[in-house]
């Protein structure tokens, strides 16, 4: 059956530099360079990465990210805590907006 | 939960999982562990010298653990006898060997182990003697008790595994309650000075990942587990080894039955790092099994690889020469040492 995502793509990530190499090349490094040890720890980086992919939907990052948090030692409670965190901000994203709306109540009514 | 070998599943015989192993995806002879070796020139791979005797007292346990690469557990009655221990001793004073590491099954449970430590001790007061203890054995009967009177006089450093700092992660891999027994005896060891800064009492911990990944950072997961282990139980240890799971016996069983097979072996030989491949345990290691039958590792002598040494396959007919010269036998399962940073019995090699 096809479907628009298939797990096996995720293998083929590094690929994508066969048609622009440059800027492939330079997205992979800086990539490498983003993930290393730094005034985060790796497994810091690693819960954030987890939380962002759920927020942007991403099935792949979520693929990777939940092995890489695994792997650097993250349970499971940590890890659901990071996706709440992803979850708290867009759910916020959305009400915060509702103070335009308030605003605009305000300006429209008597 | 009852072993493979008692459950007669098809794996528990060596011959499947080594079949498997040589023959299915994603593995064929131009990704094969020989033709990796090959390619860094290290095959064959050679012994360097036979700094560690590591010595499987039997396969008897008291847990169950889920990826046990032995299989180890209550039912099974495979253990060594004295006459065995008495050729290992033999060895031991013939010969000047660093680390004597003992390993089972629950090596405590063989009705020697006692006598066989304090035999080691005497002979060579030097040893670095090395027991893997599965910690829950201190609570499971009284007479296991005083086992760390015993470890401090006989300076005995301990290995034990702890998969993870919170009860979920571990009991899934060890069994129900085995976190929290695992937690009371780390308790026990540190009250004797194991683990403690300055006691010279040496308390090591495995960690080895509870599903179909790899092991982290060791020195990041030493850091996060000595900081939660203090926090939540006051439990101090000297240093954490990751090791990562080989795909043999209940390991390879949870990987088939769970369709992460293929996926795990690919990332095995993915990270396949020749560095690692330099420093595999192995080359400065000899296994002698329960029976005392010798072998390159724990995991061959569990496949039942014997070493490629004829004139010296069994304890009783040890020959150091031969031996430390020795072709080591590798196949497919030895991808789970060399990914990655590298794993052995003492965590990371590269």
């Amino acid at each position: 059956m096809k479907t628009y995502y298939n797990p096996d793509d995720l293998k083929k990530f590094g690929s994508i530099t066969n048609l622009q190499k440059s800027m492939g090349d330079k997205f992979f490094s800086y990539y490498g360079e983003v993930f290393k040890e730094g005034a985060l720890t790796a497994r810091e980086k690693s819960l954030i990465a987890l939380a962002v992919a759920h927020a942007i939907q991403c099935p792949y990052c979520i693929d990777a990210y939940t092995t890489d948090t695994m792997e650097k030692g993250c349970d499971e409670e940590q890890m659901m805590e990071a996706v709440h965190v992803a979850a708290a901000i867009r759910g916020g994203a959305s009400l915060v907006h509702s103070t335009q709306m308030i605003n605009k109540i305000k300006e429209i009514s008597m | 939960m009852k072993s493979l070998k008692a459950q007669l599943h098809p794996i528990s015989e060596p011959s499947f999982g080594l079949d498997l192993l040589e023959k299915s995806f994603p593995i064929d002879s131009n990704s094969s562990f020989k033709q990796k070796l090959t390619e860094i020139r290290l095959f064959p791979l050679q012994s360097t010298s036979i700094d560690i005797l590591q010595i499987n007292l039997g396969k008897m346990c008291n847990q169950v653990c889920k990826h046990c690469h032995v299989d180890a557990g209550p039912d099974r009655k495979e253990i060594m006898v004295r006459e065995t221990m008495e050729y290992c001793l033999d060895v031991i004073k013939t010969h000047s060997i660093k680390t004597i590491d003992l390993t089972g099954g629950a090596p405590e449970m063989n009705p020697d182990f006692r006598w066989f430590v304090e035999s080691i001790r005497a002979i060579n007061p030097l040893a670095t003697i090395i027991v893997r203890c599965n910690l829950t054995i201190i609570l499971a009967n009284p007479k296991y008790n005083d086992l760390p009177d015993f470890f401090e006089e006989n300076r005995v450093e301990v290995v034990s595994s702890l998969p993870y700092f919170t009860a979920m992660k571990t009991d899934s891999q060890r069994g129900d309650g085995v976190f929290d027994k695992s937690i009371r005896a780390l308790q026990l060891l540190n009250k004797q000075g194991y683990g403690v800064p300055g006691s010279g009492l040496i308390l090591n911990l495995v960690y080895n990942p509870s599903g179909a990944f790899l092991p982290g950072s060791q020195e990041g997961l030493e850091i996060e587990f000595k900081k939660k282990l203090k926090e939540k139980f006051q439990i101090q240890f000297n240093s954490l080894f990751a090791i990562t799971n080989i795909p043999i016996s209940r390991f390879l069983e949870y990987l088939i039955r769970s369709d992460n097979y293929e996926s795990y072996m690919e990332k095995l030989i993915e990270n396949f790092n020749p560095a690692a491949a330099q420093g595999v345990m192995c080359r400065t290691t000899i296994s002698v099994g329960w029976d005392g039958y010798l072998y390159d590792c724990d995991f061959n002598q569990m496949l039942e690889l014997k070493v490629d040494s004829k004139d010296s396959q069994h304890i009783s007919e040890f020959n150091y020469e031969n031996l430390s010269q020795r072709e080591i036998v590798v196949k497919n399962h030895c991808f789970g040492c060399t990914a990655g940073s590298g794993s052995s019995c003492g965590g990371t090699t590269a």
